[in-house]
């Protein structure tokens, strides 16, 4: 064996060997000290890893009609969800096969959840079906990433009163944005009492954390669950409307447009709300939700609009009552007042038509025959009242008045998206004429509702059941109690006085009876029960006129004040009273005898008179 | 008896207890990374932590083996040892087994043998028997073509299982050729040039690379162009370069398969796929990452105790040290292997034969090469090349190999004063 000296030639080479060996070290002991000690994302990472936070979804609150029967209610529904930064190396065919997708959606899906949060659930897919729910579930544990989340879906007992009870929809990010509790996928009263009670309805969610291994296997609750937090069921709601009376009246509102609205006057209770043409609740549910309000919205005859908080008409006939209590509380005209009508009044180089009626014509017999001379006659009287000194300051005051029925404003009860209709101002006219530039005269047309006045048909059957009540209304609501029926809703309890003496609206509801026994709607009396009306036809200058009625029976114990506006459908007395009187028949005696006054109502449509 | 007592007595402890301290942490770890609470006694040979506790006790026997048999077995059968694993290593080929892909086991019963853990260790016995017996100083012609042949011929049928990580170990025999001034610092530095180079084409356009070596060469070639011929050089080193950088970037585009293109991707790019090849990498990162300073605590790991890291009992065990350990654990890993690695240079500069200094070199070469790759991998600095850490990961086939060669050297330095 050959002998070498002790280390050779090369011996110094060992501290260039030492030197790599150690810079290795070094070089890896940085690189450690970067992960472990200066980037904190891989925490995260780990967390997201074994942690899942399940959301558990309360059950939705259900919502009741008057009488306790259930409109509202939910369904069970699966949907899709994915974690995009757990999503392992999954077997993307089977899995699409499973779902009936088609790769490149699955990838353009999981795209789109990656985008909005790697360590977030987001809906993968909605509402899988149960037999795909079977299918997956028993798979689950090769698509790590993957889960199913139930949730509810809105369900209804009849396909009525979709306006009232409005819709449930995500989240979007606005909302999200502003509020943490919702999340993307979330749901949220879009409308109707789902908005208005979106708190009491959604409940509380609740948050459970759970350890999952790599495949995505339940380990158990993180920390014996510590942090969890239990889902909080939504509160029911008890609303104030009648079954019987909603079906009723959307049956009679069929290929009609238009509106009803009925308050039980006592309590400012909404018993009946049609907005006509309506569609089905149950189209804005689900997955064909978004198809179904674009048709919906692209519809021309504007299902989605409801009239009946929404629709702004100027009142016609129907306002004289307001107009004749005014004059009466201000005295410009007694009941016994007396004055000649020869079809048709003139006021400076104003012309204003009646139609031909005995003259002449008290209080109530100009309202029982809706005599527009009497009407312009008084109104001048009240603007014109020289103890106000200026047309200024006396149409302010007789406006206060009609804000004290509920006109130019909102309730701002639970009616979501009531709109609050218009009353020109003093400043309005002034700015539209000059200062000095107007007259009773030149505002005429407003003492028989027409002119700068909109009111909805909430308005209107809010102001009948204000004279029913003789002074005073309820604000109207539909919500009648929440969670208990035993405790009922006292937010809208308050009586809304009106200024005007009672022995005032004693004489107007003394009219009203008049124009229903011998008057106007006479055709509409129903047997057997006291009925006070007004018919109305609003001039439409874009097409036939619409026919409008207002009434509340019986007339010494008002159960229900009542507004219907048919839209070009003419005189009020032909289509808008008959529709009301079945309402109040149906409501007081709940069934209606008439049946060929029905059918001629239910055989009638309107749809096809659209200019 | 006098002769087993000078045997402890000369073998260097340091070593042993660094050994004994390493093959601990390393069954600790195996322990943590396959515990499932309520499951697996502590020897059941079913599990990993059971089997690797059978390869420790086996692996001391060996040890002791080692250290009883002359040391003139290992002088005079270096060659046959080699031989044998060579045989090993072709027979394999035929009879082995398949195992991720590679066809580099034997299945004998329920344990698998890995034939190229014996080709390291006989491999770094030929050599040192080729240059302990070499009649010159400098290498001849002959001593050349038998010093790389038998390194060459074992990598090559290695590459043939289709073990690419174990193919790669052998180049770390370069680093004790180096030491005995086979090859030269320049080589070596062009070597450690060309690997640089070849990562950063990867990283980044190859035209970048290019416009900086021009950038260089440009700043060189004005420092030096009062020297005479300088500039010619400069301008070739350029060429040269531009052509290496240019070729590999054509190579990596158009000859390299899928997948192995798609690991090198993720090494370069960060965490490109995830669902793909950059998992392992990406779970790896995570769960050291996740340890922080001192760790989640043995057993805490959520990482390692949900399994989200594969394989990590054998090519990623690191990961369960600096998840549950922390860098604190990180560190003193390290710190072993440095420790282990510099105290075994020392050793082999302290031998008298160049035979066992050369040994002593391959050796320490080999682990280097282990320690900085598997490290390397699991934190991102190194492609995925499934090799074990030495000691620590789970596997009997590279215990024993790894214990051999500890073991062997240790003898050759025991006896070192009768080794003439
Ligand atoms: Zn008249």
């Amino acid at each position: 064996m050959q002998i070498h000296n002790k280390s050779g030639q090369y011996a110094g080479r060992r501290k260039i060997v030492s030197g790599i060996i150690i810079v290795v070290g070094l070089v890896l002991l940085g690189r450690l000290f970067m992960l472990q000690i200066i980037d904190p994302s891989y925490k995260a990472f780990a967390r997201s890893n074994f942690l899942r936070h399940i959301t558990d979804y309360p059950a939705r609150g259900l919502i009741y009609d008057r009488h306790g029967e259930l409109l509202v209610y939910n369904e069970v529904h699966y949907d899709l969800m994915v974690i995009p930064g757990q999503v392992g190396d999954i077997d993307t065919l089977e899995f699409c096969r499973l779902l009936n997708m088609d790769v490149s959606t699955f990838e353009s899906r999981l795209l789109q959840a990656r985008r909005h949060s790697r360590f977030r659930a987001s809906v993968f897919e909605r509402q899988i079906s149960k037999t795909t729910f079977a299918a997956f579930q028993e798979k689950m544990f090769r698509f790590p990433g993957f889960f199913v989340q139930p949730r509810t879906l809105r369900r209804y007992t009849y396909p009525i009163a979709t306006h009232t009870f409005g819709y449930v929809g995500e989240a979007g990010p606005g909302i999200i944005g502003n509020d943490p509790y919702y999340r993307p996928g979330d749901f949220i009263g879009i409308s109707g009492i789902e908005r208005a009670y979106e708190k009491e309805l959604r409940g509380q969610k609740g948050l459970r954390i759970r350890m999952v291994d790599v495949f995505n296997r339940d380990i158990g609750p993180f920390h014996d669950g510590r942090y969890d937090t239990l889902a909080i069921a939504g509160k029911d709601i008890y609303t104030t409307l009648d079954t019987q009376l909603q079906l009723y009246g959307e049956k009679l509102m069929q290929n009609k447009r238009g509106s009803i609205v009925a308050i039980e006057p006592a309590t400012g209770e909404v018993l009946t709300l049609v907005s006509a043409p309506s569609f089905d609740p149950g189209l804005l549910v689900g997955r064909q939700r978004t198809r179904n309000y674009r048709m919906l919205q692209n519809d021309t005859l504007k299902p989605l609009f409801n009239r009946a908080l929404m629709a702004q008409y100027p009142p016609g006939s129907v306002f004289k009552l307001v107009s004749t209590l005014i004059a009466l509380q201000e005295g410009v005209v007694e009941p016994h007042t007396r004055y000649g009508c020869g079809g048709i009044y003139h006021a400076g180089g104003i012309s204003v038509r009646c139609r031909s009626h005995p003259s002449p014509v008290n209080v109530v017999t100009a309202i029982k025959y809706s005599c527009n001379t009497y009407s312009s006659i008084i109104f001048q009287n009240t603007i014109n009242n020289p103890v106000f000194g200026g047309i200024q300051h006396a149409f302010s005051h007789w406006r206060d008045y009609l804000v004290s029925f509920g006109f130019g404003r909102t309730f701002g009860s639970d009616l979501a998206f009531e709109l609050p209709g218009l009353v020109a101002t003093a400043d309005y006219y002034d700015r539209l004429y000059g200062r000095s530039g107007w007259r009773s005269q030149t505002i005429l047309s407003l003492g028989i509702g027409q002119g700068e006045l909109g009111v909805t048909p909430m308005q209107l059957a809010n102001m009948t059941a204000a004279i029913a009540n003789r002074g005073y209304y309820l604000t109207p609501h539909v919500v009648k109690a929440i969670d208990d029926p035993s405790s009922p809703n006292t937010r809208y309890s308050l009586a809304n006085n009106i200024p005007i003496d009672k022995e005032h609206f004693e004489t107007i509801v003394h009219a009203m009876h008049m124009v229903v026994e011998d008057g106007t709607g006479r055709f509409s009396r129903i047997p057997g029960i006291s009925m006070a009306g007004k018919t109305g036809t609003v001039q439409n200058p874009h097409g036939e006129n619409h026919s409008v009625f207002v009434a509340f029976a019986p007339v010494d114990d008002p159960q229900i004040a009542i507004s219907v506006v048919v839209e070009n459908a003419g005189y009020g007395s032909v289509w808008a009273a008959p529709i009301a009187s079945l309402m109040i028949e149906q409501y007081l005696t709940g069934k209606v005898q008439r049946k060929w006054f029905e059918d001629r109502v239910l055989n009638q449509s309107f749809l096809t008179a659209q200019p | 008896m006098t002769k087993k007592q000078g045997i402890i007595k000369n073998s260097d402890k340091t070593v042993i207890l660094l050994f004994l301290v390493m093959v601990a942490i390393g069954w600790l770890n195996i322990y943590a990374a396959e515990y499932t609470e309520g499951r697996g006694h502590v020897f059941d040979l079913g599990t990993s932590f059971g089997k690797q506790l059978m390869f420790i006790l086996s692996g001391l026997v060996i040890a002791a083996a080692v250290m009883l048999i002359d040391v003139r077995f290992f002088t005079g059968f270096a060659k046959i040892i080699y031989g044998v694993s060579i045989l090993l290593l072709v027979a394999v080929l035929f009879a082995g087994v398949e195992i991720n892909a590679t066809k580099a086991w034997f299945r004998i019963g329920g344990l698998a043998f890995q034939p190229s853990e014996i080709a390291k260790y006989g491999t770094a016995l030929a050599l040192a028997s080729i240059i302990g017996n070499m009649r010159t100083r400098k290498p001849g012609k002959a001593d050349l073509l038998k010093g790389f042949g038998v390194i060459l011929l074992p990598a090559g049928l290695v590459l043939l299982q289709k073990d690419v990580g174990t193919t790669l170990v052998f180049l770390s025999f370069s680093l004790a050729l180096f030491r005995e001034g086979w090859i030269g610092l320049i080589a070596l530095a062009v070597g450690g040039i060309a690997v640089f180079l070849f990562v950063l084409t990867l990283m980044m356009n190859e035209f970048i690379i290019i416009g900086g070596l021009a950038f260089m060469a440009v700043v060189i070639g004005v420092i030096t162009r009062k020297k005479t011929g300088a500039v010619l050089h400069v301008i070739t080193l350029f060429l040269v370069l531009s052509g290496y950088v240019y070729s590999v970037d054509y190579a990596f585009d158009n000859i390299l398969q899928p997948h192995h293109k798609a690991r090198i991707e993720v090494l370069v790019h960060g965490n490109a796929d995830l669902q793909g090849a950059g998992y392992n990498l990406h779970q790896s990162k995570i769960a050291i990452g996740s340890g922080g300073l001192w760790g989640k605590g043995f057993l805490q790991g959520t990482q390692t105790q949900f399994n989200f890291v594969p394989e990590q009992t054998t090519d990623f065990i690191f990961c369960t040290i600096g998840e549950e350990w922390g860098f604190a654990g990180s560190l003193v890993i390290i710190g072993l292997f440095v420790w282990l690695l510099l105290r075994l240079l020392y050793l082999a500069e302290r031998q008298k034969s160049t035979f066992s200094r050369v040994f002593g070199y391959s050796v320490t070469s080999v682990l280097f090469f282990h320690f900085a790759v598997n490290i390397g991998m699991t934190v991102g600095l190194v492609p995925v090349i499934g090799i074990p850490l030495p000691l620590i990961s789970y596997g009997g086939s590279s215990l024993w190999g790894t214990t051999l060669m500890i073991f062997t050297f240790l003898k050759f330095d025991a006896n070192r004063h009768e080794m003439l």
